[in-house]
C-alpha cells in the first residue's frame, strides 16, 4: 500500500511540475501574462515602496509587509512579491493552480503560502493584509461591489490595495476580444465578457462605495512596434490599474 | 551545498570585474571565476597594452567609482585624424579630421595603459562588498537547474548562482558550454603593440593611418608617449616580432613619419592575431555573454573594449531593473531583454570594423581613390563629422544608465 501510495504522490507531483513549466514558460499558453508582468510589476513595487517608504534598491524591501495576491495562478505575481521580502499569501479559487504554484515556488527556493479559497472567505476568517492584489480579477466577478468590500476588509487601515482591469468602449472591445481572442489566439474565446468591462469612472466609484480611497490610476498600454506593455498617465483606454487605501 | 551566489561571472579580465563592481554596486552578490592567478593580474609592468576609452566608457568607470583615480594616468583624446597612407609616402592629402570641440560633451574619450585600468579594477574588486574572488581556477562543467545555475570547477568546489556571465573572452568556455555557437574568421593580419616615446608633444591627438598591409593607430598617453596599434599581414608581422628593436623602429619609422620627431622605443613589444569572432546568441537558458565572449572584434577603431562596456552597462542595468521587480534574473524574459538591446549594436559594429578593414587593407587603386574622396567628403561635411565624433565618443544609440554616469 505504501508503495502504491507514494507511486501516485510521484505521478502527481510530476504532473504538477508540467503544469507549473507551462504557466511559467514566456512564450506557452500564458504569454500574455508574462509579457505584461513587468509593466504589472512596476507599477505594484513603485506604489507599494512609495506607500511604505521603502527604497527598491535595496535587499528584500518589503520586509515585514504582509501581502495578499488574489487569483494568484501559477505565481507569477505572488514569487516576485515573496523575492522582494514580503510575506505572501497567494489565494487561488481554482484548486488545480495551488500545488502547481507550490512547486515553483519551491524550485525558485521562496516560501509562499498558497491557498485554495478567496477574498470573501479569507475577509470573514478575519485575515488583515497591508498589501491586496487584485489584477485582472474583478471584470470576471459576479457581484464586484461585494467582492471589493471583501477587498476593504481584508487590509489593514492604512493598507494598500492595487485593482487592475479592462476598460469597457468600443475600442477594448475591438482590442481585448477581437484582438486577444480571436485574431491573436493569446486567450482562449470566452475568457472575457465585455459586458462585465468597468470603466475607470465606474472603478472608482465602486470603490470609493467599497470604503476604499483611490488615489491613483494609470493606463497599461500595448506598443506593437516594440512588442511590449508600458505605463501610461493619459492611455487608460483598454487595460489600465488603479491603487487605493483604506483609510 | 554549493556556495551560492546571485551571479557568478566567469573571466577575470577587464569585463568580469567592471561587471562584477556595477553589480555589486546594485546590491547583488557576485562570484568571480578566474583562470588565472591573482600574481599574473597584479604585475605592475607594462606590455604595452592601451585602450582608447570612449567618454561614455570612462563615464561608466566614474559611475563604479574608479574613474576619479584613473584619470590622473589618462591622457585625453582631443582630436582624432584619420587619413589613408602609403607607406614612405606619408598621409593622402584627403583625411579627416575629428576635433571634441565640435561637441559640447569634452573630450571624445581618455587613453589609459592597460596596467592602471587592471590595477585599479582589481582593487576596486578587492574593496567591494559582495565580491567573492576565486583566482587560478577552471571551470570544467556548468548546468542549470530549474531555479538557478551551477559551476563546478576542476577543483571540485560547487558553485551556484542564478545567473551565469560568460566574460571568458574569444574561445569562451560558459559558450561553448551552453550550446552557444561561434561564428569566427581570421583576417590574415597581426596586431603588433608597443609604446614609443617621441619628441614632440601628440597635442592629445589619436592617428589612425590606414596602409594597404593593415592600418596603424596612434594613441596619445601622458607625457611624450604614445601607444601604437599596428596591424600587419601575419607573415610580415611575425618577421618584425623576431626582428630587433633597430630593425623594428627602422620598418616603423616611414610608416609613423616624422610628425612628432624622433622616435624610440618604450618598453617591450607584443603581437595578437587578428580576427573576428561572434557568438550567434548572446544569452542562453540563464546564461549570458560579455565582451570578447559575445563579441570578439578587430581592434579598428579601438572598439573592443569600448563595446564590452557597453555590454556590461546594458546588462548591469537590465538585472539591476529586474531586481527592483522582484523578478527572478535568470529567466529567458530577463536575459532577452539584455540580448535585444546589444545584439543589433553588437552586429553593426562588427560589420562595420570588418568592412573597414577590408576596404583599407588594400591597395586596389580604384578603392583607394573611393575612400579618399569619401573621407575628403566626410571631413568637409560638418554633420556627418560630428556624427562620426559623437561615434567614437560612444554618444549614439540607447544608452545605457551607467554610460551616462549613473547608477545602473
Amino acid at each position: 500500500m505504501q508503495v502504491s501510495q507514494s507511486t501516485v504522490d510521484l505521478a502527481e507531483v510530476s504532473k504538477f511540475e508540467a503544469m507549473a513549466a507551462e504557466w511559467w514558460d514566456p512564450n506557452g499558453k500564458f504569454k500574455p501574462l508574462h509579457m505584461l508582468n513587468p509593466c504589472r510589476l512596476d507599477y505594484i513595487t513603485r506604489q507599494i515602496a512609495g506607500e511604505f517608504g521603502r527604497d527598491l534598491t535595496g535587499a528584500k524591501p518589503f520586509d515585514g509587509l504582509r501581502l495578499l495576491d488574489i487569483g494568484c495562478g501559477g505565481g507569477l505575481l505572488s514569487e516576485p512579491m515573496a523575492r522582494l521580502g514580503a510575506d505572501v499569501v497567494g489565494a487561488d479559487a481554482a484548486a488545480g493552480n495551488i500545488p502547481v504554484a507550490q512547486v515553483h515556488a519551491e524550485q525558485s527556493g521562496l516560501n509562499i503560502d498558497y491557498r485554495n479559497t478567496t477574498a470573501e472567505s479569507l475577509a470573514e476568517a478575519g485575515e488583515q493584509f497591508d498589501v491586496v492584489l487584485n489584477m485582472e480579477v474583478v471584470e470576471h466577478v459576479a457581484d464586484p461591489l461585494a467582492y471589493l468590500t471583501a477587498c476593504h476588509d481584508l487590509l489593514r487601515p492604512g493598507g494598500l490595495h492595487i485593482c487592475s482591469t479592462i476598460n469597457r468602449n468600443p475600442k477594448s472591445f475591438a482590442v481585448a476580444i477581437v484582438g486577444a481572442e480571436v485574431v491573436m489566439r493569446w486567450l482562449p474565446r470566452g475568457t472575457h465578457d465585455w459586458r462585465k468591462f468597468i470603466t475607470p469612472d465606474e472603478l472608482f466609484d465602486l470603490l470609493s462605495r467599497a470604503g476604499l480611497t483611490p488615489v491613483d490610476r494609470k493606463g497599461f498600454v500595448f506598443n506593437p512596434i516594440t512588442w511590449s506593455w508600458s505605463l501610461s498617465d493619459r492611455d487608460l483606454s483598454v487595460n489600465y490599474v488603479t491603487a487605493s487605501l483604506r483609510p | 551545498m554549493a556556495d551560492h551566489s546571485d551571479i557568478l561571472i566567469v573571466g577575470g579580465g577587464l569585463n568580469g570585474p567592471a561587471l562584477a563592481l556595477a553589480l555589486a554596486q546594485a546590491g547583488f552578490s557576485v562570484t568571480v571565476i578566474d583562470a588565472m592567478v591573482r600574481d599574473t593580474r597584479d604585475d605592475p609592468g607594462f606590455d604595452g597594452r592601451a585602450y582608447a576609452l570612449a567618454l561614455t566608457s570612462c563615464r561608466m568607470l566614474g559611475a563604479i567609482g574608479l574613474w576619479s583615480d584613473l584619470r590622473a594616468h589618462a591622457e585625453p583624446m582631443l582630436k582624432i585624424a584619420v587619413s589613408d597612407g602609403h607607406a614612405g609616402a606619408g598621409p593622402s592629402p584627403f583625411a579627416m579630421q575629428f576635433d571634441h570641440a565640435e561637441i559640447e560633451e569634452g573630450p571624445m574619450g581618455h587613453v589609459i595603459e592597460d596596467r592602471f585600468l587592471r590595477r585599479a579594477l582589481m582593487q576596486a574588486l578587492d574593496d567591494a562588498p559582495g565580491v567573492t574572488q576565486i583566482n587560478g581556477a577552471q571551470v570544467v562543467a556548468q548546468e542549470t537547474t530549474p531555479g538557478g545555475v551551477t559551476a563546478a570547477l576542476a577543483d571540485g568546489r560547487q558553485l551556484s548562482g542564478r545567473v551565469l556571465v560568460g566574460a571568458d573572452g574569444r574561445s569562451s568556455g560558459t559558450a561553448t558550454r551552453a550550446g552557444i555557437r561561434r561564428t569566427a574568421w581570421g583576417y590574415g593580419q597581426t596586431a603588433l603593440v608597443c609604446a614609443v616615446a617621441h619628441e614632440r608633444p601628440h597635442e592629445g591627438v589619436a592617428h589612425q593611418f590606414f596602409m594597404p598591409s593593415g592600418p596603424l593607430a596612434i594613441l596619445p598617453l601622458p607625457g611624450n608617449v604614445s601607444s601604437i596599434v599596428w596591424s600587419e599581414e601575419t607573415p610580415r608581422a611575425k618577421a618584425l616580432m623576431q626582428a630587433d628593436d633597430n630593425a623594428f623602429l627602422a620598418a616603423l619609422r616611414p610608416r609613423f613619419g616624422d610628425f612628432l620627431g624622433e622616435i624610440s622605443l618604450d618598453g617591450q613589444r607584443f603581437s595578437y592575431p587578428l580576427g573576428l569572432s561572434l557568438a550567434q546568441r548572446l544569452v542562453a537558458n540563464r546564461v549570458a555573454l560579455v565582451g570578447d565572449a559575445a563579441h570578439g572584434l578587430h581592434p579598428i577603431a579601438g572598439q573592443g573594449l569600448n563595446a564590452g562596456f557597453r555590454d556590461i552597462a546594458a546588462l548591469a542595468e537590465v538585472l539591476a531593473e529586474a531586481k527592483r521587480r522582484g523578478e527572478d534574473i535568470g529567466t529567458a524574459p530577463v536575459l532577452d531583454r539584455y540580448a535585444q538591446w546589444r545584439r543589433f549594436d553588437t552586429a553593426a559594429l562588427a560589420m562595420a570594423t570588418d568592412t573597414f578593414n577590408r576596404l583599407f587593407s588594400n591597395d586596389n587603386p580604384l578603392l583607394r581613390l573611393g575612400r579618399d574622396i569619401g573621407m575628403g567628403l566626410v571631413g568637409a561635411a560638418p554633420g556627418l563629422r560630428r556624427g562620426f565624433i559623437r561615434e567614437a565618443a560612444g554618444l549614439t544609440g540607447d544608452l545605457p544608465r551607467l554610460m551616462q554616469g549613473q547608477p545602473a
